[in-house]
């Protein structure tokens, strides 16, 4: 039996090209495999019957011309992993209290094992990931990739990077220190300055009408359940269409008309 | 685009994708790849510039320096350059609403079915001039320096005033001489216009997003004090605006 899990085998032939010819013993063999389970792989499969979907995940076929630019939304995605690893071990020991919020965040720093470069690794992480969700941005517009059928895509990753930048914001108030809380304060006032919503949305994110306690937790709420879960749902739309809808071609590549024939693998 | 273009795309779309290669192992190996690469920028900026943490926020004191993350500076540029009060809110929330929408809905009036970016010219301009925009506005935040030095001739008498001041941030909201933003109203000959009762006024009962000064007013009267005379003492007939040629400042 073959240890090689159903989803990573070739997908059964189709009717058409068992026409004639008597399978081969080769072919026997395949096709046997392919019914029985290879131990737990196969014990989840025939439960979940997860195979056809990893296979269509899988070996669905990126066109022609694919290039390292593609790669980019991949790494914003690995850069929000990364901020979401980090960011459970900061929220073991950060206390989102004012009175213990700095305290807690100089023990991570200057205590806890490896507690700066964790700290570091979420602080840069951000700029990280920014970068590069601009710079897949300005891949799908100049690759023309927002156009048909992708435009609700293009939609999708709008709100990213505006969900991204509020992570930036709601994080920087979290060291609590002078830095972060009092740009943090003139942030707020900014967003009070607008017409009509203004004032409420300023309220909202204060928790009242006054710096202090509801505030801290507030952005702390916003900044690790809120917000990343918002993220997290909105990168599995948008996932779900790149792989529904392929990838784009690269647009300076045109098919050639008389390969229209179909291929082997 | 109408039907007949987006057939010819889909079809134009499923031959280049059929001679495409299998997402796995082909994409996968290079994402993999750019992802051991994303993981070693952030782990070498984080051992090379650590995570630094200032002093304890304390919303008593004064010592004031709202200074975003960089890519906030361009926000806070716009802030810059509109000066009447009456259009702030144009800067803090208009430009920015108008800006987010037009992103939004790119997909939905830019109609072209033409995917080149050489043949889209009026995208690739409008693109391109949105990130020069941006990255100039980026690059004036960054030089603005930190908003924490009082940059002029003071007279001795006003010394501790202007350490006051310099210590308590007006500098990032206010210029006084060549240093400082410009979100509220240039402070260099402030005492031709308000008198020192006027100035004092304002700084406890501010209209936002100046921070009120009462608490200093409470706990050290005497900096209070020093601050809205060296404040006061900025007129244009005193020595330190002087015109100094090129600005290059002291
Ligand atoms: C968060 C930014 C901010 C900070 C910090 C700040 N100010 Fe202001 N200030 C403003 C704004 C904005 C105005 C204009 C308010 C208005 O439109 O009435 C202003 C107005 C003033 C005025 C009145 C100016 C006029 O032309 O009427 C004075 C005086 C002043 N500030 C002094 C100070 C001093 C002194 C400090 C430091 C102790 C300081 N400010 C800190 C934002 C700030
Ligand atoms: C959290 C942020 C994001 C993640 C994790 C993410 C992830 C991805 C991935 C993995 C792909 C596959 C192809 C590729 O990598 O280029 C993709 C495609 C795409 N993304 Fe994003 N993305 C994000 C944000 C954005 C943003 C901000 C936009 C634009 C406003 C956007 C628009 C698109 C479009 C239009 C495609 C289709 C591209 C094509 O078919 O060639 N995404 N995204």
């Amino acid at each position: 039996m073959s240890l090689v899990p159903k989803f990573m085998r070739p997908a059964p032939p189709r009717p058409t090209e068992r026409d004639g010819a008597a399978p081969t013993p080769a072919q026997r063999a395949k096709a046997n495999a392919a019914e029985g389970g290879a131990g737990l792989v196969g014990y989840l499969d025939e439960r979940t019957g997860a195979s056809p979907f990893l296979r269509g995940f899988l070996f669905r076929k990126v066109p022609k011309g694919t290039n390292w630019f593609y790669t980019l939304g991949s790494a914003t995605m690995f850069a929000f992993v990364s901020q979401a690893v980090t960011g459970v071990f900061l929220a073991m020991y950060y206390e989102p209290d004012p009175t213990r919020a700095y305290t807690s965040a100089a023990h991570i720093t200057n205590d806890v094992f490896l507690g700066e470069l964790v700290r570091g690794m979420h602080r840069w992480g951000a700029t990280v990931m920014i970068i590069l969700i601009f710079l897949h941005m300005g891949r799908t517009f100049v690759f023309g990739a927002y156009k048909y059928p992708r435009e609700l895509n293009w939609v999708i990753g709008v709100v990213l990077v505006v969900l991204t930048l509020m992570m930036g914001l709601t994080g920087y108030l979290l060291p609590f220190d002078q830095r972060s809380f009092w740009a943090t304060v003139v942030g707020v006032n900014i967003n009070a300055s607008g017409p009509i919503m203004g004032p409420y949305l300023a309220d909202f994110m204060r928790g009242g009408a006054e710096f202090g306690q509801s505030t801290l937790s507030r952005f702390y709420a916003m900044h690790m359940m809120l917000i990343p879960g918002l993220i997290g749902a909105l990168i599995g739309a948008h996932l779900y269409l790149v792989s529904k809808l392929g990838t784009s071609a690269p647009p300076w590549l045109k098919a050639e008309k008389k390969s229209l024939k179909r291929e082997e693998i | 685009m109408n039907r007949r273009e987006k057939e010819e795309y889909l079809r134009e779309y499923s031959i280049l994708k059929s001679q495409g290669k299998p997402f796995f192992p082909y994409a996968v190996a290079k994402d993999g790849a750019m992802a051991c690469v994303t993981m070693a920028v952030i782990i070498l900026m984080a051992v090379l510039f650590g995570a630094e943490l200032g002093p304890k926020a304390d919303p008593t004191t004064t010592t004031y320096s709202p200074r975003p993350e960089w890519y906030f500076f361009f926000l806070f540029e716009l802030l810059r350059v509109v000066k009447p009060p009456a259009l702030v809110f144009v800067a803090t929330i208009g430009i920015p609403t108008i800006c987010l929408m037009l992103l939004l809905l790119l997909p939905f009036y830019d109609r072209n079915p033409e995917r080149h970016p050489l043949k889209r010219p009026i995208a690739m301009i409008g693109a391109v001039a949105t990130v020069a925009a941006m990255g100039y506005l980026t690059v004036l935040g960054a030089l603005a320096g930190p908003p924490s030095q009082v940059d002029i001739y003071v007279a001795p008498e006003y010394e501790r005033g202007a350490e006051v001041a310099a210590s308590a941030g007006c500098l990032g909201c206010h210029r006084i001489g060549h240093n400082g933003n410009t979100l509220g109203p240039d402070l260099t000959n402030i005492g031709d216009r308000l008198g020192r009762d006027a100035i004092a006024r304002t700084l406890v009962n501010p209209t936002a997003p100046m921070p009120s000064y009462e608490a200093l007013r409470e706990n050290d009267p005497e900096q209070f004090n020093q601050l809205v005379d060296f404040i006061a003492s900025l007129r244009a007939d005193n020595p330190h605006s002087e015109p100094e040629g090129d600005g290059s400042g002291h």
